[in-house]
C-alpha cells in the first residue's frame, strides 16, 4: 500500500499512475478503452489496410508512367495512365505560355516565395529588408509574366493557362481583396452614413449574385462600366471580379471579428487619448483579424479553387487544359486521371494556406487560456 | 486635520449644474462639483445611480446636455477640437481593466505615449518601465495581460495610464472585480499614488480606502448628489437618511 503518512501541508506531488500519460496513455485512452472501442480500431485497421493496398497499386506500382496513348498504358499495366498528364505537364503548368519563355515564369513563382515569407512570417532575420522586395514585387512579376518591357517579348494574355493562371488568379484576388475587405468591413461600421451605406450596398449587392454571374459580367459587359478610354484585358476584368466577390466575404467575417471585441477596448483607447485611425490600427484590427483567422482562410481557399470557374469563360485553367486534353482521341477516356491529378494540386496549394492559418492563430494566442 | 498637504486651492475640474440624459431617461441631475488640484475625492452610490456616468463625462467617454463641465481651464463642448489631448490629461483605471490582450504589458504602456504624444520609443520604454517598477511589477513587462493576476492587472492599467503623465486619474471601481487577497494590492498602489499629489476621483465602495486618503466623500443615488463631506463626518455623522441607509447596508455585513 502506498498510503503512507505525511503531516498537514507536507503531501509531495506525485507522479500519476503508469499507463495514464504518455504513449501508451493516449493508446489506451484513445483506440481501445472499451470492448466496442477497441473492435472498431481492429476493423478500422484491416478495412484501411485493403484500402490504400488498392489505392497505391491503383496509384503508384502498377501505373504506367509514359505512353503514346491509353491503348499503349492498358498494354503495359492495368493501374493509371499518367502519362496523359506527363506528356501535356508543360500545357498544365504554363498553359501556352511559349517554351522558350518560360523561365520568366519559374523565376516569378520562385521569388513569389521570397515576397510572401515576411508578410506571411512576422519574425523573419531581416524583414525590413525583405518588405522592400515585396513592395515591388507586384511590378517585378507583371513585367516578367506580361513582358513589352526591357526587351522581354510581350505575352498575349491568351496564352495564359493552366496552374500559372489559377495562382496569377488565386493570389492576386488574395492578395487584393484583404485590404479591400478591411476598408469594407471599416466602412460598414463608420459612423458617416454615406461611407456605411455605400459600403453596406456594395457588400450585399457582391454577396448577392454568383460568381458565375460576375465573370460573365466581367467577360462581356464590364468595358460599359469603366471610364472611356480604357480597356482592360479579359484577365484583369476577372481579377477585379474575383477580388470585388471575395472582398465582401472578407468584410463580413472580418466585420464579425470587430464586433466580437468588448466595448471596453474602445473606452480604454478612447480614454488614452488614441483616435479613431490609432485605435482602429493598434487595436481594432489586429484583435479583429486575429479572431477571423478561419473566416478569411476559408474565404482565401474558397476564392483559389472558384478560379476553376474561368472556364466558363474561355480561359484554360487547369481544369480547361485537362478538358483539351481528354479530347485528344489518343487520352480519351482518361478523365480520372486527369481530374485527380487537377485535384491534388489545389489539394496541396488549399492544404498549406490551411496549416499556416492554424500556425498563425497558434502564434498569434495570446490569451492563454 | 491636515492629512493631505498637496491640495491647493486651484481648480482643476468644475462642474457646474450638470445634466445627463440617456435618451429620455435622465441620469445625472443638477451635478454641481469642483475638484481642486491634488485633491482625492472618494464617489460611492447604489448600483445605477450614476457614479460611471459621472466620471466618465469628465473624460467625455459619455456626453453631457445641459451644464458646464471645465476641466484644466478647458470647457467640454460639442465642437471640441482637441478632445484627445485633453484625455491625455485625464487617465482612466476600468473595473474591468480593459488592458489591451494582444500587446505585452509593456506595449500597453508605451502605445500611447508613442502614438498620442510622439514620444520616442526608447524614452517610452524607460518611462512605462519606471512605472511599472512603481507599481511594483517590471518583472511582468514581457508577459501578454492573459498571464498576469486580476490584481496584477489592474495594476498594469494604473501604470499604463501613468505613462501618459495625467494631471487627473479616474478610478470606476478599480477592486470590484478582483478576488479578495488582491484588493489590498491595488489599493496600496492607489494610495502611493495619491501620496504622490495626484488629482483622484474615485469611484469605490472601500470605505477604509476612502476614510484613509479621502479629502472629500461623496453619496450619490438616482443621479444626484445627495450629500458630500471630509470622510470623518461622512462616515461618523451623515445627514441624509438615504446615507445613512447606504452606510449602514455597506458597513455592517
Ligand atoms: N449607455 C447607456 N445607455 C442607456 N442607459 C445607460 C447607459 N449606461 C448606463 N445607463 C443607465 O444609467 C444608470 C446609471 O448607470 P451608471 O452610471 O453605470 O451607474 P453606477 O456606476 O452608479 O452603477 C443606470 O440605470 C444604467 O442602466
Ligand atoms: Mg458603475
Amino acid at each position: 500500500m502506498s498510503t503512507e503518512m505525511y503531516k498537514p501541508g507536507s503531501y509531495p506531488n506525485l507522479p500519476p499512475p503508469p499507463g495514464t500519460v504518455g504513449f501508451y496513455g493516449w493508446i489506451r485512452n484513445n483506440l481501445f478503452s472499451s470492448i466496442s472501442n477497441t473492435l472498431l480500431t481492429i476493423v478500422s485497421v484491416v478495412l484501411v489496410y485493403y484500402l490504400i493496398d488498392g489505392i497505391i497499386g491503383w496509384f503508384l506500382f502498377d501505373a504506367v508512367f509514359d505512353a503514346d496513348s491509353k491503348i499503349e498504358c492498358r498494354k503495359i499495366n492495368d493501374g493509371a495512365c499518367w502519362a496523359v498528364i506527363t506528356r501535356r505537364v508543360g500545357q498544365f503548368v504554363y498553359g501556352f505560355y511559349p517554351e522558350a519563355e518560360r523561365w520568366r515564369i519559374d523565376i516569378s513563382f520562385l521569388t513569389m516565395f521570397i515576397a510572401f515569407a515576411p508578410l506571411l512570417y512576422p519574425d523573419l532575420p531581416k524583414r525590413k529588408w525583405l518588405l522592400w522586395f515585396s513592395g515591388i514585387y507586384p511590378f517585378f512579376a507583371f513585367i516578367l509574366i506580361n513582358g513589352g518591357f526591357f526587351g522581354l517579348a510581350k505575352i498575349e494574355y491568351s496564352l495564359f493557362g493552366g496552374f500559372m493562371l489559377t495562382v496569377i488568379l488565386g493570389v492576386t484576388g488574395i492578395v487584393c481583396s484583404l485590404p479591400i475587405g478591411i476598408l469594407l468591413a471599416l466602412g460598414r461600421q463608420s459612423k458617416l452614413t454615406v461611407v456605411r451605406t455605400l459600403s453596406v450596398c456594395f457588400i450585399e449587392f457582391m454577396r448577392g449574385v454568383p460568381l458565375i454571374t460576375l465573370l460573365f459580367v466581367a467577360s462581356s459587359m464590364l468595358n460599359y462600366f469603366m471610364p472611356p478610354g480604357t480597356n482592360f484585358s479579359i484577365l484583369v476584368r476577372v481579377i477585379i471580379m474575383f477580388t470585388f466577390f471575395s472582398a465582401a466575404y472578407i468584410a463580413e467575417v472580418i466585420r464579425g471579428g470587430i464586433q466580437a471585441i468588448p466595448k471596453g477596448q474602445y473606452e480604454a483607447a478612447d480614454a488614452l487619448g488614441m483616435n479613431y485611425w490609432q485605435t482602429t490600427r493598434f487595436i481594432t484590427l489586429p484583435q479583429a483579424l486575429k479572431i477571423s483567422i478561419p473566416g478569411i482562410m476559408n474565404t482565401f481557399i474558397g476564392l483559389y479553387k472558384d478560379t476553376t470557374l474561368v472556364v466558363v469563360i474561355g480561359l484554360l485553367d487547369p481544369l480547361g487544359i485537362g478538358r483539351a486534353a481528354l479530347a485528344d482521341t489518343k487520352w480519351n477516356g482518361l478523365s480520372t486521371e486527369t481530374y485527380l491529378f487537377v485535384a491534388l494540386f489545389f489539394f496541396v496549394s488549399c492544404f498549406a494556406m490551411s496549416r499556416y492559418s492554424l500556425w498563425l492563430e497558434n502564434k498569434l494566442n495570446t490569451d492563454h487560456k | 486635520m491636515v492629512k493631505n498637504k498637496n491640495k491647493s486651492s486651484k481648480p482643476v475640474i468644475e462642474i457646474k449644474e450638470m445634466h445627463k440624459w440617456f435618451g429620455t431617461f435622465h441620469v445625472l441631475k443638477n451635478i454641481s462639483l469642483g475638484v481642486n488640484q491634488g485633491e482625492r475625492i472618494v464617489i460611492c452610490g447604489p448600483s445605477g445611480s450614476g457614479k460611471s456616468t459621472l466620471i466618465r463625462c469628465i473624460n467625455r467617454l459619455e456626453v453631457h446636455q445641459k451644464g458646464d463641465i471645465i476641466v484644466n481651464d478647458v470647457e467640454l463642448t460639442g465642437d471640441l477640437k482637441n478632445l484627445e489631448s485633453i484625455r491625455s490629461d485625464v487617465g482612466m483605471v476600468f473595473q474591468s481593466f480593459n488592458l489591451f490582450p494582444h500587446l505585452t504589458v509593456l506595449e500597453n504602456c508605451t502605445l500611447a505615449p508613442i502614438w498620442v504624444k510622439g514620444l520616442p520609443k526608447k524614452e517610452a520604454n524607460e518611462l512605462a518601465m519606471e512605472l511599472l517598477t512603481r507599481v511594483k511589477i517590471p518583472e511582468q513587462a514581457l508577459k501578454f495581460p492573459g498571464q498576469l493576476s486580476g490584481g496584477q492587472q489592474q495594476r498594469v492599467a494604473i501604470a499604463r495610464s501613468l505613462c501618459m503623465q495625467p494631471k487627473i486619474m479616474l478610478f470606476d471601481e478599480p477592486t470590484s472585480a478582483l478576488d479578495p487577497e488582491m484588493i489590498k494590492e491595488v489599493l496600496d498602489t492607489m494610495i502611493e499614488l495619491a501620496e504622490t499629489g495626484m488629482t483622484m476621483l474615485v469611484v469605490t465602495h472601500e470605505m477604509g480606502f476612502a476614510k484613509k486618503v479621502a479629502d472629500s466623500v461623496i453619496f450619490m443615488d438616482e443621479g444626484e448628489i445627495i450629500e458630500q463631506n471630509d470622510p470623518k463626518n461622512f462616515f461618523n455623522n451623515p445627514k441624509n437618511d438615504r446615507t445613512k441607509l447606504f452606510l449602514s447596508q455597506i458597513l455592517n455585513h
